[in-house]
């Protein structure tokens, strides 16, 4: 008789020490209810612009369902050239600078994995999505957390990046616009962060999915600091901008040493991204600007919504200046987050994520999401307010 | 356009109810700011109207349209606008367009009936002096008028909760 296995056992030792994500813990117990409003949704609540669907039924119905090259169709990378050029000023070579990727996710693990060695240590600013650590736990390397704080309108500071550097120190992810929090960065916030970076000889993984989502100024590329370009690995991508989720489309764009690395890990393991999806992020990148804009400008109105009405209700909440979440404190009606978001779900059907699935620092608050209709937000603070009213 | 302007514009052309406390709300501005701005813009005839836009098959009182397409003949130094003065003073006459292309002016008319409608046509329209050719194409249904989607809605399945 043969001997019995015990699967557990081949499980590699970094999947114990991962916790699942506290998100998904939400979305079990968010899924059997019924008349549920929900904040905790992090995407875009649009469909894909038509225009953009339809490029992609055009290119199904013209037969193109092949693989493309590992780094993407070259038209997309040149238009992302371009893109980046004209926009930011920062300019990147289509041809060995650019990787197209399923998602950020992808591009995020792929580029976590091409520079760590095992032990280096990766600063993670919290409160940061959910996939930093567990991505830098998967690549061997040790997870650092800087947390930032509501009073310096959660901005990660020169001095605390500082302190959190050490010899092992490989790289720092930064997101900003930022989810959860909302917060982004000036032109001048991010200089300071790019002088310890150069001083202390680090990479930077700026993950900046949320760029074209701003409010009242626009977006600094971290890249296109001076100096920054070869320190930087910026990731992007469609899903958020142009209501692309179910894409999974995004890129990463870096010097030609991390980015041949970083496709040597996508070349076997994704190998390319969907032709189909490619063929949507062109005509998005060609096209979609006038739709991008009115879908921010109808957030920007759900942003000022939200925020008065959570204010108003005494769940205290800075204003962000980008993304599409807000950051409510919960400390003043006593409950925790987790409390607070269990209860708010159960007896008021509001689904919302509580701040410290995000990190340490996201502990005391919610993160709510505003990409949903004004009505459904209308009723979601109806209920908040009569749940904090009867606490 | 200014953002702001452009915010207040968008508010009322989503919905004509909305009220200035909303609007000011959600555009972030305050509520004289919001005043100032829509009598700008309801003076200078940006806004020209607040309308509402209605089903009326859903409403079960159908009415008819059609789209009447007009061949005019112009006399010298005499443009089309007496010719359009005339046609959109009648009440059935519900927009008046100049086109490019083999036809000059397109009419979308309504009445009751799809006889009254082309009566109208004979006997109003197509009786008119400048008046050379008409074509009437009586609309079957509409699916979307205004920038409104009558017949169905994107829909959007989302999870509860997403990553």
């Amino acid at each position: 008789m043969r001997k019995a296995c015990t699967p557990s056992k081949f499980v590699a030792d970094v999947m114990n020490k991962v916790p699942p994500s506290g998100i998904r813990r939400y979305f079990d117990l968010a899924s059997g209810l019924e008349d549920v409003i929900s904040l905790g949704v992090g995407e875009p609540d649009y469909v894909t612009p038509w225009h953009i669907r339809e490029a992609c039924i055009h290119s199904l119905e013209c037969g193109e369902t092949s693989y493309t090259s590992n780094y993407g169709l070259i038209e997309l990378r040149e238009e992302l050239a371009d893109y980046y050029a004209a926009k930011y000023g920062v300019n990147y070579n289509p041809n060995t600078e650019i990787l197209v990727t399923s998602g950020v996710s992808e591009a995020l693990d792929v580029a976590i994995r091409a520079i760590t060695n095992p032990g280096d240590e990766i600063i993670v600013v919290q409160p940061s999505y959910v996939a930093y650590v567990p991505s830098v736990m998967f690549a061997g390397g040790v997870p650092v957390i800087v947390s930032t704080k509501l009073e310096n309108n959660f901005k990660l500071t020169a001095e605390e990046l500082e302190a959190a550097i050490t010899p092992k120190t490989k790289a720092v992810i930064i997101n900003y616009p930022n989810n959860p929090t909302g917060a982004t960065m000036g032109k001048a916030d991010l200089e300071a962060i790019a002088d310890v970076v150069c001083e202390h000889d680090i990479m930077v993984i700026s993950d900046e999915v949320y760029d074209c989502l701003t409010y009242n100024g626009g977006h600094t590329c971290f890249s296109s600091l001076e100096g920054m370009r070869e320190r930087t690995i910026l990731l992007n991508g469609f899903s958020k901008a142009y209501a692309m989720t179910g894409f999974r489309m995004a890129y990463a764009m870096a010097s030609p040493k991390i980015i041949s690395a970083m496709m040597l890990i996508h070349q076997y393991s994704m190998l390319c991204a969907p032709i189909t999806a490619q063929i949507g992020a062109i005509e998005a990148l060609k096209n979609g600007h006038h739709e991008m804009e009115k879908m921010v400008r109808d957030y920007d109105r759900r942003r000022h919504l939200i925020v008065s009405g959570l204010n108003r209700i005494g769940l205290k909440c800075f204003e962000p200046k980008g993304a599409f979440y807000v950051f409510p404190s919960v400390e003043s009606t006593g409950l925790s987050s987790e409390e607070f978001a269990e209860r708010l779900m159960n007896e008021k059907r509001v689904v919302t994520i509580p701040g410290n699935v995000f990190g340490e620092a996201g502990t005391g608050f919610l993160r709510c999401s505003y990409a949903t209709s004004k009505d459904e937000i209308e009723k979601a603070l109806e209920r908040i307010e009569a749940f904090v009213n009867g606490l | 356009m200014d953002n702001k302007t452009r915010h207040v514009l968008e508010c009322l052309e989503e919905d004509a109810k909305i009220s200035h406390e909303e609007i000011a709300t959600l555009a972030g501005l305050t509520i004289d700011e919001v005043d100032n701005i829509v009598k700008e813009l309801e003076e200078s005839g940006v806004i020209r109207k607040y309308k509402t836009v209605i089903d009326w098959d859903l409403a079960g009182d159908e009415n008819v349209y059609a789209i009447i397409e007009l061949e005019v003949s112009l006399e010298r130094s005499i443009g089309y606008l007496p010719l359009v003065e005339r046609l959109y003073r009648f009440p059935e006459v519900r927009s008046v367009r100049l086109l490019s292309g083999q036809y000059d002016l397109s009419l979308t008319v309504s009445g009751k009936t799809m006889k009254e409608v082309a009566f109208f046509v004979a006997e109003k329209i197509s009786t008119l002096e400048q008046v050379q050719h008409t074509t009437t194409h009586f609309v079957l249904k509409t699916y979307k008028e205004d920038g409104v989607i009558l017949h169905e809605q994107d829909h959007v399945s989302r999870l509860p909760v997403t990553p």
